[in-house]
């Protein structure tokens, strides 16, 4: 693993900009560790985005395959389903349950990553220290 | 004075029930919400299980519990995209911006601007939206309180009943704040899910189920093969009654690209086969726009804050999910019921059209059943008025908190004392309250769903980009967000308004006189129906358009990139158990906000 040169920015200094604090209100913690690394950040963003767009996928591709297969295969959208026309019955009622579906796998996966990124954090800050 | 004859006492109880238990509510929780704090965000103390029904509440409006059932009424499928939508919209909010933004720690998107790019001229910008889209979207809420109080008054001017609810929300805005909205708009969330689901059941059981009553109407694929018809069709299937000429025919009304999205290329003269292509483009442009609406407006983000972290405002988002997508099930049911048992009502506008569906359609029971009938349109109209107090009112406390906390508290008088804060709140809402009176006495004759529609197109042109770049693009600068922010959304906002416009010049009443200088560009529309369609539905081209200026003004302006971005992004994504967390005005640190 590269470990490239500690960043010029600290904690200190963007919770004073976040919180616009003067700069006597609060010390800078350790910045030089992994957390605040640029290699931890791009790894987080990265995992992170991965997951929203595989699950953002899935529901776009139901949610705009939907007026194409209506556009495409008209008579077969519209056969009846206990009275329903399908298109209707997917859009109307099945689709909230897929929806709940995704969101909650989203929701499981992310709080595991970030279980597993709080360990990556404390290891990379423990091989920094070594 | 309302007409004896039609008056019934049990609506009014029911209705008076409602609005004397949310002001009560606002009344009460206005003692203990004491600081500023409690005022903004409810001092960040409310549990998932209150905010999910408390966003689900102030989220469910006018246009979900009235405007949804009559659209559906009016035009068939194509309506259902407006509560799919209006549901699924919160999973993007859920993949790409609640986690990030709870982690960020604001109390407001102009705090979320100002803090990203460290540049309170942004939050300046920032603020105008707030605004902008409040406006658009109380207009419908006012056009629910008009109609309503003008079914539970038969004869009472539509004006008088959207002045009288406007007054009296406004009145519990300013003497509540936001923690006594949190609680009511919890309550109120189980009020609109009894209100809508209960007579559905008795209405279903009384008339035959969802599907037998849609399939009275026959599309072209019924006509086409009988025998699927004779399959599907039981003895018993419900009679309806005979349509007037200008409810949309069946075929039209239960297929895809129906009166809705075709509305620009009929008036055209376009045959079915040439507006084929432009439906889908309505239908994507629509999707578009209120999915990434959701993402955007004010009003809900703000709720995201009172979560205590990054993985309760996840929670929340999940709850709030199926809270809505389960109420979303039962609007578009009256509409199908609507369209058989009250067809009469296609024939009439404004205030006593489809609009009042849901309040009226159970009065039909009342013939078999007597009272209940009357109980029930009680209960619907109670629902009514639970949609549009909550909606208001939480549109109310964000853009009084725009002009409160942004305007006065930061613009004009930066060193005012919380006192004096909390005393502008006040006279904030009241200035807020009436010129949403005055705009909501304008639009009587627009429909109630299609005005939310257009607020979510002007939030996902605006807002959304601005919340999704910021958090996943780290080469953002203020410029480029600004430009692209600006542009999306101030483009959707004039082709809505255009649009608006011209409809309501078409109008036989009053608003048609006013807005007759207007009446030329009907013509226009007609020679360019694709215009017609980019402008009612703008969100497909002015969502890339602001994403692109901000891609395109950002790297022109590479060098003033915040030095300090690296920081800010951990801030974002940085899981919360490593204390990067860090909020954002905290008054107890001496803020003097």
């Amino acid at each position: 693993m590269i470990l490239k040169k500690a960043p010029e920015i600290s904690l200190g200094g963007v919770a004073r900009s976040l919180l616009h604090l003067s700069p006597m209100s609060h010390q800078n913690p350790d910045h030089d560790d992994f957390i605040h690394s640029e290699e931890f950040l791009h790894h987080l963003m990265r995992r992170q985005l991965r997951l929203s767009i595989a699950c953002a996928a899935a529901f776009l591709i139901l949610l705009f395959g939907l007026p194409v297969a209506n556009y495409l295969a008209p008579d077969f959208m519209a056969q009846r389903v206990g009275g329903f026309t399908l298109t209707w019955l997917i859009l109307g009622v099945l689709f909230f349950p897929f929806v709940w579906i995704i969101a909650r796998i989203f929701i499981t996966r992310s709080m595991a990553l970030e279980e597993a990124e709080v360990l990556l954090a404390a290891e990379g800050n423990e091989k920094r220290k070594a | 004075m309302p007409e004896a004859a039609s008056f019934d006492y049990w609506i009014l109880t029911f209705s008076a029930i409602t609005v004397i238990v949310t002001i009560w509510m606002g009344f009460r929780s206005a003692k203990t919400s004491k600081s500023a704090s409690d005022f903004f965000v409810a001092g960040r103390s409310v549990s998932v299980g209150w905010n999910a029904s408390a966003i689900s509440g102030e989220y469910l409006s006018a246009a979900s519990f009235m405007g949804i059932a009559g659209m559906v009424m009016l035009s068939g499928y194509d309506a259902l995209w407006y509560p799919v939508c209006y549901a699924c919209g919160y999973l993007f909010l859920l993949l790409f911006i609640a986690g990030p933004l709870r982690r960020f720690g604001a109390y407001t998107i102009p705090d979320f601007a100002e803090g990203r790019y460290d540049s309170p001229v942004f939050r300046k910008i920032a603020v105008c939206f707030v605004l902008f889209i409040g406006f658009f979207y109380t207009m419908p809420q006012m056009k629910g309180a008009g109609t309503t109080l003008a079914y539970i008054f038969p004869g009472l001017p539509y004006w008088v009943g959207v002045a009288v609810i406007g007054a009296v929300i406004t009145l519990n805005v300013a003497l509540g704040g936001m923690k006594g909205i949190t609680l009511v708009q919890a309550v109120q969330y189980w009020i609109k899910m009894f209100a809508i689901s209960v007579p559905i059941f008795v209405l279903l059981s009384v008339y035959g189920g969802y599907g037998e009553n849609l399939s009275v109407n026959q599309s072209a694929a019924d006509v086409a093969s009988p025998p699927a018809l004779v399959q599907t069709v039981e003895p018993g299937t419900p009679q309806r009654l005979a349509l007037p000429e200008k409810a949309p025919a069946d075929e039209a009304w239960i297929a895809p690209f129906g009166p809705l999205t075709t509305k620009a290329a009929t008036a055209a003269g376009l045959s079915p086969e040439e507006s084929k292509p432009l439906s889908l483009l309505y239908t994507f442009s629509l999707i578009v726009a209120l999915v990434c609406g959701t993402a955007g407006l004010p009003h809900i983000l703000v709720r995201f804050y009172t979560n205590p972290d990054g993985v309760a405002a996840k929670k929340t988002t999940m709850w709030v999910m199926i809270l809505i997508g389960v109420f979303y099930v039962f609007p578009p049911v009256f509409g199908v019921l609507g369209r058989n048992f009250l067809p009469e009502l296609y024939a009439a506008t404004g205030s006593k059209g489809p609009d009042k569906v849901v309040l009226e359609l159970p009065i039909l029971i009342r013939e078999k059943y007597g009272i209940l009938g009357s109980i029930l349109s009680g209960i619907t109209c109670a629902g009514a008025f639970a949609a549009f107090m909550s909606t208001f009112s939480g549109l109310l406390v964000s853009m009084t908190s725009a002009l409160a906390h942004d305007v006065y508290g930061r613009m004009l008088r930066p060193n005012s004392t919380p006192a004096q804060r909390m005393a502008m709140f006040k006279w904030c809402a009241i200035l807020i309250g009436g010129v949403s009176v005055i705009l909501g006495a304008l639009v009587e004759p627009l429909e109630i769903n299609f005005m939310v529609g257009q607020a979510f197109a002007i939030a996902a042109a605006s807002y959304f980009p601005l919340l999704f770049m910021s958090v996943w693009w780290r080469g953002m600068t203020m410029k480029g967000a600004a430009v692209g922010m600006l542009t999306g959304g101030l483009s959707a906002l004039v082709a809505a308004t255009l649009v608006n416009a011209s409809t309501l010049a078409l109008d036989k009443g009053p608003m048609g006189r006013l807005f007759a200088g207007f009446g030329g560009m009907n013509d226009f529309w007609k020679e360019y129906p694709l215009l017609r369609i980019l402008a009612e539905q703008p969100a497909i081209w002015s969502v890339p358009l602001a994403i692109g200026l901000m891609i395109v003004v950002s790297k022109a302006t590479k060098k003033t990139i915040p030095e300090d971005i690296r920081m800010k992004m951990l801030v974002l994504h940085a899981p919360e158990k490593l204390g990067l967390k860090q909020e954002y005005i905290e008054e107890h640190q001496g803020m003097g906000h």
